[in-house]
């Protein structure tokens, strides 16, 4: 469902868009269920003159089991649906495979700073690639994110990677994506942060190994700071 | 056959404790329950007119961007910040809170327990008097330098916190003590409805006995006074972070933003429902007299409330999967977020079930009872895309959350409301309302209502996110399509506030002009038809009924009449 909006640029997109056509379906069918019967009851037992209504108290075993089935019926679809969402849940945000690459992200009123690594591949080093509102990554490599903010809760949210994440004072939050695709896609705050919130929005570069590398010689000096606006 | 205990119309002057009183205090500083639920039901619809207003202006700047919007002028990001923040903590803390539990409460509990007012009326006229006062507190918040908050309902320090980042110095103070004086009007209130409910009924009435609507505001209240104390707690610290200097929240001294998010959801979970149980009683009222049926299994759906009740402890964290708290957690909530889903079905089914072997009057009330299933089941089955783990991380935030907990809160708070209202008009002013104005009215809110919010389920869905004045800063967001529907919404929002003038122009012309109401226009079985309508001040004379039967004993097989009224001996 969602894909047809979004494209999906993250390994983990699919499994989460997966997990959302699961409930569709799902409640999809309960919920049609549910109103046929509702509407058609209306119809059917709207008053007549001369019909006088029935006595049902539903306290009998047979009135209940019209109750009590569909009822385990919705309890075996809760079932499926814990099943799905914590095993997407556990693979995106509960267990971070290794990474290829690190960056920083830090969230303010309201701008974000992305800190990547430079040609030696660590942060925190002489060669970091300090940007202000633009983030590039290279397709294929996992990334760990190291998010934080200088005053109030951000979420650093990009909505093709299917990712979201507070970003809390005094606290350094990891997590992880790989990118599947290139192109150039939004980042955008997702969490209330002041007067600015709505235009705290950044923009994120997937390109592939050449193009990254390329991008990474451009930005030879230690800290050159490009503005996005 | 003895019909009545007490004569319609015979108690008039019933002037054993009261005489004649000064307007002030007969409807100022009344102890009535009933005038003091007159007092929170204006009261409340007086906020739900601001609430609406601010709606306007905000989704006028949303499908038009930096456009001059009449009667407000240009909205600029702080006064949309400050309009959407208001217009939440109204809706839900000013006008659902009141209208539903206060009002209904307070107006129903005595005359459908069968008693002369509530056990504490002072105390009762005491907590409208709090409530009254934390409005004006509110209200206030939006005049001062500044302006009103800004840091939307949920009030997440530390923007909340820091005048530095929220730019709103008093106005975030004054809308932390309005909500905190509100707070304890409604524990005021609670105790109230759950004494008089449980300790002060007619003679007779077993707890079986008891009208789902009371039962479930009785329940509603319980889950209020357990839940809002960690809320008043954190409400004191945050207030003391802003204008004493502590840091309960702040990161930089030892505190813990997310502390103050527990202490809100572990609250604001229960209060959805606070605010739905009771709504979901006076439907249950409302198609039971209206199909002349009983409750399809009364004790099902009263266990399954009190279940949903004790769940509703245990869900708080789904609102923050993704606030930064031990992913582990997760999995705990979205067990118990889902499993919540079974009781909330169950009455759903048994309300639906009811309807089978009717005979369904499909006539104001009852089109609004019958519409709050239609589309509650909208708002309880979006509701499981987020409260499962691995799909909140893409819907957190997003229009799709909104259009979710407006499928929930708006057949509560105005399908629940308009549907009790129009039921007990008769009973509350002694007059029947317009019914071809009364549906004009139904038809136009229920269609806009669908057409602001589908559009919007469509725009989360793709992604658009919530609390953003202007979207054209985010190319992803600011496609033509998507300003389409924005528009689309924004005109049925027009379209839907204007049918509401219909609304007002009918309780004007109904009280004027409608026909006078018998003591039972609808032919129902619960005690509060048995008082005149509208009710005299101690409510059914001097001698209180008694009660011989359950509250849903319609079409009974061994009665001629299709109805079998609670107080009649046989």
């Amino acid at each position: 469902m969602i894909e047809r909006y979004l494209e999906q640029a993250s390994t983990f997109a699919p499994d989460i868009d997966a997990v959302i056509l699961l409930i569709a379906v799902l409640v999809g069918f309960w919920f049609f269920l549910s109103e046929a019967v509702f509407f058609w009851l209306i119809f059917k037992f709207k008053k007549k003159d001369g019909v006088k209504g029935e006595y049902v108290s539903g306290e009998e075993k047979s009135q209940k089991r019209w109750i009590t089935v569909p009822h385990l019926l919705v309890l075996v679809c809760d079932v499926f649906i814990i099943v799905g969402a914590v095993r997407v849940w556990h693979d995106v945000k509960q267990v971070l495979p290794e990474p290829q690459a690190t960056v920083r992200v830090i969230g303010q009123q309201w701008a974000w700073t992305f800190i990547h690594p430079g040609p030696d591949g660590q942060i925190d080093t002489a060669d970091d690639i300090t940007l202000i509102d633009e983030m590039h990554v290279q397709e294929g490599v996992v990334y760990h994110y190291q998010l934080e903010s200088k005053d109030v809760l951000h979420n650093f949210s990009v909505p093709v990677f299917r990712l979201k994440q507070d970003a809390i004072p005094g606290r350094t939050i990891t997590g992880w994506f790989e990118a599947t695709r290139t192109g150039e896609y939004d980042i955008q705050c997702a969490e209330i942060c002041g007067i600015g919130h709505g235009i705290m929005g950044a923009r994120i570069f997937i390109e592939s190994k050449e193009d990254h590398a390329a991008w990474m010689n451009g930005h030879a000096k230690p800290t050159s700071v490009a503005t996005a606006r | 056959m003895a019909e009545t205990i007490a004569t319609p119309g015979a108690h008039d002057d019933h002037g054993h404790e009261h005489h004649d009183e000064g307007w002030v205090k007969k409807y100022l500083f009344s102890t009535d329950h009933k005038i003091i639920a007159m007092q929170y039901m204006f009261t409340g619809m007086a906020m739900a007119v601001i609430g609406g207003f601010f709606a306007y202006a905000f989704r006028m700047q949303l499908a038009f961007p930096g456009m001059e919007v009449p009667l407000w002028g240009v909205v600029t990001s702080a006064e949309y910040n400050s309009l959407v923040t208001n217009h939440g903590t109204i809706m839900i803390f000013w006008v659902a809170m009141p209208v539903l539990i206060a009002a209904f409460g307070n107006y129903l509990i005595p005359l459908m327990c069968g008693v002369d007012d509530m056990v504490f009326p002072r105390l009762n006229r005491l907590s409208y008097q709090i409530f009254f006062v934390s409005a004006v507190v509110l209200i206030w918040s939006f005049f001062v330098e500044g302006g009103g908050f800004g840091g939307a309902w949920t009030a997440y320090p530390p923007l909340s916190a820091k005048a530095e980042y929220s730019l709103t110095p008093s106005g975030a103070s004054l809308w932390l003590i309005a909500v905190a004086l509100e707070f304890v009007a409604f524990l005021m209130g609670g105790i109230n409805f759950v004494t008089t409910a449980m300790n002060s009924r007619a003679k007779g009435m077993g707890i079986y006995d008891i009208p789902m609507v009371v039962w479930m505001i009785v329940i509603a209240s319980i889950l209020f006074m357990a839940s809002v104390g960690p809320l008043i707690a954190g409400a004191v610290m945050l207030f003391f972070d802003q204008q004493l200097g502590t840091a309960f929240f702040d990161p930089a001294q030892g505190g813990d933003p997310i502390l103050w998010q527990h202490l809100f959801w572990f609250f604001g979970h229960p209060e959805v429902y606070v605010v739905l149980l009771p709504a979901m009683g006076i439907v249950a009222d409302v198609i039971c007299v209206m199909g002349r049926k009983k409750l399809f299994a009364y004790r099902t759906v009263l266990f399954t409330a009190i279940g949903t009740g004790v769940l509703s402890f245990t869900v708080w964290a789904h609102h923050q999967f993704i606030a930064g708290i031990d992913p582990r957690m997760a999995h705990v909530f979205t067990i118990t977020t889902l499993l919540i889903s079974i009781p909330i079905a169950e009455m759903c089914f048994c309300y639906i079930a009811t309807l089978y072997g009717g005979s369904l009057t499909l006539n104001t009330p009852m089109l609004w009872a019958l519409s709050f299933i239609a589309t509650f089941l909208i708002g309880g089955v979006t509701g499981i895309f987020l409260g499962a783990s691995g799909a909140d991380i893409y819907f957190h935030d997003t229009y799709f959350v909104l259009a979710h907990f407006h499928y929930t809160f708006f057949p509560i708070a105005i399908i629940g409301t308009f549907a009790g209202f129009t039921f007990w008009f008769p009973k509350m002013f002694g007059r029947m309302m317009n019914e071809t104005l009364g549906k004009i009215h139904f038809w136009g809110t229920i269609i806009p209502f669908n057409l602001i919010f589908l559009p919007l389920f469509v725009l989360g869905a793709a992604g658009q996110h919530r609390r953003i004045y202007n979207y054209d800063n985010f190319p992803e967001l600011a496609l033509p399509w998507m300003q389409d529907l924005r528009i689309l919404a924004t005109l049925s929002l027009i379209v839907m506030l204007g049918f509401q003038l219909v609304f007002f122009y009918n309780c004007y012309v109904s009280l004027r002009r409608g026909k006078k109401a018998p003591a039972n226009p609808w032919n129902a079985n619960t005690l509060e038809w048995l008082a005149p309508s509208p009710p005299p001040h101690g409510n059914f004379g001097d001698k209180l009924p008694e009660v011989y039967r359950g509250p849903y004993e319609y079409n009974h097989p061994d009665r001629s009449e299709d109805f079998w009224p609670q107080h009649v001996p046989n």
